[in-house]
Order: C-alpha cells, then sequence, then structure tokens
C-alpha cells in the first residue's frame, strides 16, 4: 500500500482556504453589552470585545470565568456573529449540573466582564469568497447540520452567506427538541426567506409543531439522506452538536457515499 | 490580566496539583475530531516509520507482537479537559526506533483519514511515547483513535495522533494538520501552548 507515511499518496484534507486570512488568536476583555433568552434553556450574550480583530464564521472562542478564591474555569463558545469589528454574540446551553454554562445562562448580565480568547479554529470555518466560484458556477454546494446549541457556528455561516448574497447553494438541516428551543428562529426563518440559495429543514426530536407532517422522533439515516444535498452532488458539509449527535450524523454520511475528507465536524462534548 | 468575575464562584473542586493550568478535571473521554471517525480494519492496518533512507513496515500481527507497555498517565485536551491516572497498552516508540537510523530531529505522524502533526523527535524517545492500542484493558474505540493511536501524554492530546499510520522523519519543523488550523506547533499543556 501506497500511504501518505511513505510521502507518497493520501492527501492530507486540504489546509484551510481560510487559513492565512484568519486574524491570529490572543486574549480580550470582553464586556457583556446584551443578554436575552434565547429559548428556555439558552441565552444569547452580546460582547463588547476589546482588540477582537474580527473571525470568520464558524470559528469560537474561549471564556475564561475567575472566583473570588481566583479558581478559573474555561470553556469554549462558538461564534454566531462574523466578519469585522468588535461585537461578538454567543449562545449558550444550560446543561443542568454544568459548571459554566449555567453562570453564562443565568447569571451574567449587561456590564459584566469576561476573559476571551480567540478567534480560534481554522478549519471548521466558511467563508463567502467563494462567490465568485459560484457566479462561474464552480462552487460546491453546502449542507450544514447542526443538533440543538450546534447551530451556532452554522448560524454564522448561513448568516455570513446571506449578507454576502452569496449564490452558494445552501442547505441548513437543524434537529431540535421542540419549536421552542430552535435558536436563532426569526433570523433563520428571514434568511431562507430572503435567499432562494438557503433551504431550512427543521426536524422535531420531542415535540412538533401543531399540523406538522411527521411525528417528533431522532433523526434516522433515512431522514437524514431524505433532507441533505445528494452525496452526488459533492456537497461540503459541516455537522456540529453533541459528540453522540455528530458522531452518528457523520458515520451516515459516510455510508451514504459522501466523501469523509468533505465533512467537517465540531463535537461540542457529551455523549 | 486576570481578573475576578462578578458572581462567579464555581463548583467547589478539589484543586489538583496534577491538573495544569486552565484544564478541568472530567471522568467521560471527550472527544476532540476534525471530521467524521475513519473505519480501520485492523487486517490492513500498517504502521511505518519512513527517514531519509528507509521505510520501516509493520503489519497488525507484527506490531502487536513487538514488547508491549502498560502506561498509566494523565492526559490533557487542548479543549480544556484533562483525565488523570488513564491506563494504555502500547508500544514505546524507543522499541520501535531501535531499529531506525535518522539524522532528521523532527517527525510527522501520518494518520488514517489523512490527518498529521508534527512533534521533535526527542520529545518521543526515552519513554515519553507509545502507539497505543488499548485503554483501559479494552481495544482501543475508533472514536479515540483505535485501532491505533500515538500516545505523547506530555503534550496536549492532538499530539497523540489518532488513527496513526506512520512517521515520516524531518529536516526542519514543520505544522502539521492541527498546526496550521490554529494549534500551538510544540503544545506543552503546563506553558498552556494552546494556539499560536
Ligand atoms: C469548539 C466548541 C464550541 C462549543 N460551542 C458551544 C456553544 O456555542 N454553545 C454551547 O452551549 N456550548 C458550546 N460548547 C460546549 C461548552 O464548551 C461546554 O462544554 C458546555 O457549556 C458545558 O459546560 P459546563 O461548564 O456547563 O459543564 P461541565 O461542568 O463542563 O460539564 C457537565 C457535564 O456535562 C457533560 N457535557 C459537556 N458538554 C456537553 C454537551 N454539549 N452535551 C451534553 N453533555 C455535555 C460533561 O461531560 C459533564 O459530564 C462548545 C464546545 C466546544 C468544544
Amino acid at each position: 500500500m501506497s500511504d501518505a507515511a511513505t510521502g507518497t499518496t493520501a492527501p492530507a484534507p486540504a489546509p484551510s482556504a481560510a487559513l492565512l486570512a484568519v486574524p491570529r488568536s490572543g486574549w480580550h476583555v470582553a464586556t457583556v453589552a446584551s443578554t436575552r433568552r434565547e429559548t428556555p434553556n439558552a441565552s444569547r450574550i452580546e460582547l463588547e470585545v476589546d482588540g477582537w480583530p474580527g473571525n470568520a464564521a464558524g470559528q469560537h472562542l474561549d471564556v475564561r470565568l475567575t472566583a473570588p478564591d481566583g479558581y478559573t474555569a474555561t470553556r469554549s463558545y462558538s461564534i454566531a456573529s462574523s466578519g469585522a469589528g468588535t461585537r461578538v454574540t454567543i449562545a449558550v446551553d444550560k446543561l443542568p449540573d454544568g459548571e459554566v454554562s449555567p453562570y453564562l445562562v443565568d447569571e451574567v448580565r449587561a456590564g459584566d466582564m469576561l476573559e476571551v480568547h480567540g478567534p480560534l479554529g481554522a478549519f471548521f470555518v466558511w467563508a463567502p469568497d467563494a462567490a465568485d466560484a459560484a457566479a462561474a458556477g464552480e462552487a460546491r454546494p453546502v449542507q450544514l447540520i447542526a443538533g440543538g446549541s450546534g447551530v451556532v457556528p452554522l448560524y454564522a455561516m448561513a448568516e455570513a452567506h446571506g449578507a454576502a448574497h452569496d449564490l452558494t447553494s445552501f442547505r441548513l438541516l437543524y434537529s431540535v427538541r421542540s419549536p421552542d428551543d430552535v435558536y436563532f428562529a426569526d433570523e433563520l426563518r428571514r434568511l431562507a426567506e430572503a435567499s432562494a440559495a438557503l433551504q431550512l429543514d427543521l426536524v422535531y426530536t420531542r415535540r412538533s409543531p401543531a399540523g406538522w407532517p411527521t411525528p417528533p422522533a431522532r433523526i434516522t439515516r433515512e431522514v437524514l439522506e431524505a433532507a441533505v444535498i445528494p452525496a452526488a452532488e459533492r456537497p461540503r458539509v459541516f455537522v456540529c452538536g453533541s459528540t453522540g449527535f455528530v458522531e452518528r450524523v457523520a458515520d451516515w454520511l459516510v455510508e451514504l457515499g459522501h466523501d469523509a475528507r468533505s465533512i467537517r465536524t465540531e463535537r461540542y462534548g457529551g455523549t | 490580566m486576570s481578573f475576578i468575575t462578578r458572581g462567579f464562584s464555581g463548583c467547589s473542586r478539589e484543586r489538583d496539583e496534577r491538573l495544569p493550568p486552565g484544564q478541568t478535571l472530567v471522568q467521560d473521554f471527550p472527544v476532540l475530531s476534525a471530521g467524521p471517525t475513519p473505519e480501520v480494519d485492523t487486517a490492513e492496518w500498517e504502521f511505518t516509520i519512513r527517514t531519509e533512507s528507509s521505510v520501516h513496515r509493520w503489519n497488525w500481527d507484527e506490531f502487536t507482537s513487538l514488547a508491549i507497555d502498560d502506561v498509566d498517565t494523565d492526559i490533557h485536551c487542548v479543549t480544556h479537559w484533562s483525565k488523570l491516572g488513564t491506563s494504555w497498552r502500547g508500544v514505546s516508540l524507543d522499541t520501535l526506533f531501535e531499529q531506525v537510523e535518522t539524522e532528521q530531529e523532527y517527525v510527522m505522524a501520518h494518520s488514517y483519514g489523512g490527518y498529521t502533526t508534527n512533534v521533535p523527535l526527542d520529545e518521543l524517545l526515552d519513554g515519553k511515547a507509545w502507539v497505543a492500542f488499548e485503554f483501559d484493558g479494552e481495544p482501543l474505540e475508533p472514536e479515540h483513535g483505535g485501532p491505533a493511536r500515538l500516545l505523547v501524554p506530555h503534550l496536549y492530546f492532538w499530539k497523540s495522533a489518532k488513527w496513526v499510520r506512520g512517521l515520516v522523519m524531518m529536516e526542519q519543523d514543520e505544522p502539521g494538520f492541527w498546526e496550521q488550523n490554529g494549534y500551538h506547533l510544540h503544545g506543552d499543556p503546563w506553558t498552556e501552548e494552546r494556539y499560536w
């Protein structure tokens, strides 16, 4: 077998095209500009980050909290916003026994200061620089697949796609517990209405809206197959959510014929 | 520049001095991967070390017939979790390099699935690194890098390349996949070499 270890074939996943465009990361002081309930179990937090160099859609940051006794806790959060500027939005789901998420969801308020490190991650990113390629009919379609709070970086991509009037065909498959649990519900609806290039597909796992054609159920391979851009169209795929969700979906995608190298994943933890 | 965060007290967790700065102790085993988990059949698995002059190869049976070490160690992931006292079994890189002659000082680890990560050779020798195929008494699960992963526990865990298939010696240090995408060239958890 000829292999990468012998330096011949098997190319590594292409280094991110955005690599050079992504600003350097560093520690910054963030002031909470506003907070709001995103869902019954989650909050959206808008931060004004001193010296933030801007970020690409899909990147994340680390938040560090320090207790009076010097104890610190650091967690990663995807960024729901993108582009230049010092305003950064995150959205946090509360884990019942969590250390950091209940603080961010219930306790943080406007004017509080947090330490953040970022922007981080140059692989799980999408940039609308493919606009030229789209115009030339060369851009590969993009399939986004989110479980719960995993929609945060994918929303950033959909938003950047809309803002750039990018013609790349985008489809977002979003699995949520119930209609109340949809993050960025209004924004997503508006984006889908405004652009023929974005299609939104929701899957409800616990409770669906009245009159919804299918009963609530976890995503299956069949549902996935029916709701994503077919492998034959060679979509670039971004999958984000709990580790268990991402593992299941990514395995099915490979079984359905998607090229593993076209699938980028962000695993949030849990099972 | 650290300051106290209003209203945050943290769980009153035991401070453990085995925990590097910025790390949280976990009991489960989180997963950091950039894509789908590759399925690698041990019947087709092969491990190679390529130097400036030769290629050394082991298939699964040859590999698992080498001297096997029991390794008890703490592991630290760049995404801020650590596990203490994990137990592994695998082949020491000292054993593998007994048969290898090289003047080159840097290593690129290559994985099934195409991922790469760079490590200086002297950080892999003298009992510092293994190719591990058992975790906690069981064959290593694909999610965690099975059938075999590099185990370099004194560096952040992305350096412990999952699904490892071989090492290529290099004249100079070069960033691998993870390093090109933002992670530190070296990755010492005690000095928080997380990102560049
Ligand atoms: C790159 C990255 C981006 C992330 N982005 C977001 C985001 O945008 N929004 C968001 O809400 N979270 C996000 N997370 C998860 C986040 O970092 C924390 O893990 C989460 O908020 C839990 O922290 P905690 O301190 O409340 O819980 P902890 O005290 O750390 O953990 C409590 C328990 O819950 C388990 N657990 C941890 N994460 C999960 C999970 N996702 N699902 C189920 N169980 C879990 C732990 O293993 C532990 O047993 C992201 C994680 C990563 C790695």
